[in-house]
């Protein structure tokens, strides 16, 4: 459904643009429908950039995006967003304070479905309300701070719903979340996979990559180190920056005393290439400049 | 000897009314502790923190005292607590990073920090340095500016400067959270090590992930609403906890170790009471599946084993 090949992003920086930093490089992955992919790295790894560029907010530099086969830089922007949306960390900041929350939904309405009747329109909200388990008496004429960050959020994946979307890109949406309600918002994304829809899933926390995704793209410095069934890269990570990350993670099965440092050595990632070392496991295979810790 | 805050209670004027954030908490922290202080945003663990050592102009001490090393500390009185801060009781807050002062150079602001008590930076440059070698900065440091340093060097050259006079107390306040993983690790690591040394003697390490707090804690203290709903040893906090708030959170928590294909972890229903009116009795209960009756009283706090106390009717 979604499928990225070779691609790059360069961005320009400095003063007079004058330099440039390869945010991305050689990102290729494919995601089909009714399914989460998790992309994970560590910030400034290029996550959010690969996601934007999924989104058509930024171009791709070298490379191509489609979607159902087309270059997604050749499709008619609304066509493409009816299918396509993202959802992003911070909640709040997508609502306007003095306004009620549900203008979100109004908004849709305005630019992409001006002549269904109001009837048939609340019809819908409630449907979509409904798939994101929220009561709309609970949330609808509500200002943004009479809700619950997992509220907010919740409304905003039923907005993107709103649009029949059958792929979403998913930015850290459970960061600002407090881990009682973050665990709501994974499994609504597992309720809507099961439906059908395929979901980017972007995080730097590996618990809930793991927990939510089929498979797994890890990105180290804008480049995938490894990616596979996340069963496999969880349990049998074959890359060093991979299992470095692992071993980082807290747990409360085991403590960090108890478990083996990795240390990790200065990559150059230069021409390296992915390596198939298992059907559907791919690692990329650099060179080990130095060891470090 | 340690800490000893006794029925606390520090509210929040607002033009709305009091925010009672603290609302009678009582615990305490061994000499060589670190005490972990876990629980939802908006509990009161910032506030606790702030309440030991500097409260801020909206901050009122309504009531409870706090005793350190035998002694009252009087965190009602700006001006007495002066003497404390830094040397006796010292934090990393929230954001500390940030908090930085962007264009004065770190050795610089270190000595203004010890002139302002009356010490001499040259005095105590070598432990300074000495320091620095530990946690892997290299000494130049002192002469950039904080924007020159990554995130997790920030993080490093922070709890160097907060403990520098091995302050008996230290509060750590969500220090890791905007680390990556590997980074947040070794900042954490870093802080257990400051306390094998002696550099603090306790430390009360405040995080909203209990994953974390259970890799460097002795003790884990959950907060609920501005009280305190379970204190105890952090592998009996994790392995058998007994307040429904605390059993509730764990089983809440993905892991990394676990496969979930056909297994679903549930969140909490609902969300936490507003401070500003707060229920009656258990300020759980809207949420608790166990409420009964008798909830609609406030449950006390039992000792329930040794060192394992719990605030709840049913456990
Ligand atoms: N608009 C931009 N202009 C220049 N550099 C950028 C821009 N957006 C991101 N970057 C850089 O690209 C790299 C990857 O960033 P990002 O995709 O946000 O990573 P992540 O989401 O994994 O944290 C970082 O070095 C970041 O500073
Ligand atoms: N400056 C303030 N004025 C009024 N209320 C505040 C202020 N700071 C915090 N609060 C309230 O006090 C309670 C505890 O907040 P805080 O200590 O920051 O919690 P935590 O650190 O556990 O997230 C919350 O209900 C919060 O809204
Ligand atoms: S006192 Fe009652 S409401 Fe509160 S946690 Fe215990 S059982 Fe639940
Ligand atoms: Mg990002
Ligand atoms: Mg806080």
């Amino acid at each position: 459904m979604l499928k990225l090949d070779a691609v790059a992003k360069i961005y320009k920086v400095g003063a007079f643009g004058g330099r440039t930093l390869t945010a991305v490089d050689d990102v290729g992955f494919e995601i089909r429908s009714g399914e989460v992919v998790s992309l994970i790295g560590e910030s400034g790894s290029g996550k959010s950039t690969v996601g934007r560029m999924v989104l058509g907010l930024t171009a791709v530099t070298r490379g191509s995006i489609t979607y159902d086969g087309a270059d997604i830089a050749t499709l008619p922007r609304k066509a493409y967003y009816r299918s396509v949306q993202g959802v992003f960390q911070d909640p709040f900041s997508c609502y306007n304070p003095v306004f009620k929350a549900d203008r979100v939904f109004r908004m849709i309405k305005e630019e992409y479905f001006p002549r269904v009747a109001a009837p048939e329109w609340d019809a819908k909200i409630e449907e979509s309300l409904d798939d994101v388990r929220l009561n709309p008496a609970q949330v609808l004429g509500k200002y943004p701070h009479q809700l619950s960050g997992g509220q907010l959020q919740r409304l905003l994946i039923a907005r993107a719903l709103l649009l029949d979307i059958k792929f979403l890109v998913a930015d850290e949406i459970t960061s600002m979340l407090d881990a009682s309600t973050r665990i709501d918002v994974l499994n609504l994304l597992a309720d809507l996979k099961s439906r059908g829809l395929g979901v980017l899933f972007v995080t730097h926390d590996l618990s809930l990559g793991n927990y939510v995704s089929e498979r797994t793209v890890v990105m180290h410095r804008g480049h995938v180190v490894e990616m596979g069934l996340t069963d496999k890269v969880f349990t049998d990570p074959r890359h060093p920056y991979t299992a470095k990350l692992l071993s980082s993670v807290p747990q409360l099965t085991t403590k960090w005393d108890d478990t083996p440092a990795v240390p990790l050595d200065i990559l150059d990632y230069g021409a390296a290439a992915l390596v198939e070392v298992e059907p559907g496991h791919l690692v990329r295979q650099e060179q080990s400049l130095r060891s470090v810790n | 000897m340690g800490l000893r805050v006794n029925d606390l209670k520090v509210y929040y004027q607002t033009l709305r009314g009091e925010v009672k954030a603290l609302d009678g908490v009582t615990f305490a922290v061994g000499d060589g502790e670190i005490l972990g202080l876990a629980g939802e945003s908006g509990c009161g663990k910032t506030t606790l923190g702030k309440s030991l050592i500097r409260m801020d102009g909206r901050m009122r001490h309504t009531g409870g005292t706090v005793e350190l090393d035998g002694a009252e500390l009087p965190i009602g009185d700006d001006r007495r607590m002066n003497r404390f801060r830094f040397s006796e009781v010292s934090i990393i807050p929230q954001y500390a990073m940030s908090a930085m002062n962007p264009t004065r150079k770190i050795g610089k602001m270190v000595a203004d920090l010890l002139e302002s008590r009356g010490l001499r930076y040259r005095n105590l440059a070598g432990e300074l340095e000495r320091r620095l070698d530990l946690v892997e900065l290299p000494r130049e440091v002192l002469g950039s500016y904080p924007l020159e340093l990554s995130g997790g060097m920030k993080q490093r050259m922070v709890m160097v400067i907060s403990t520098l006079l091995d302050p008996s107390l230290l509060i750590a306040d969500e220090i890791t959270s905007a680390l990556d993983v590997s980074t947040q690790k070794a900042v954490a690591r870093t802080l257990v090590g400051f306390r094998d040394r002696g550099f603090v003697r306790s430390v009360i390490f405040i995080t909203h992930d209990i994953s974390l707090t259970y890799q460097i804690a002795d003790t884990i203290m959950v907060m609920y609403a501005g009280k305190v709903a379970e204190k105890a040893r952090a592998d009996v906090i994790v392995n058998a906890p007994r307040h429904p708030y605390t059993k509730l959170l764990i089983s809440s928590l993905p892991e990394v170790g676990v496969r979930y294909a056909d297994r679903k972890l549930a969140g909490i229903p609902g969300s936490p009471p507003s401070l500003l009116d707060p229920p009656t009795g258990c300020r759980f209960r809207d949420r608790c599946p166990l409420a009964h009756d008798k909830c609609a009283e406030e449950p006390p706090a039992v000792e329930v084993e040794p060192d394992h106390f719990v605030a709840c009717w049913k456990a």
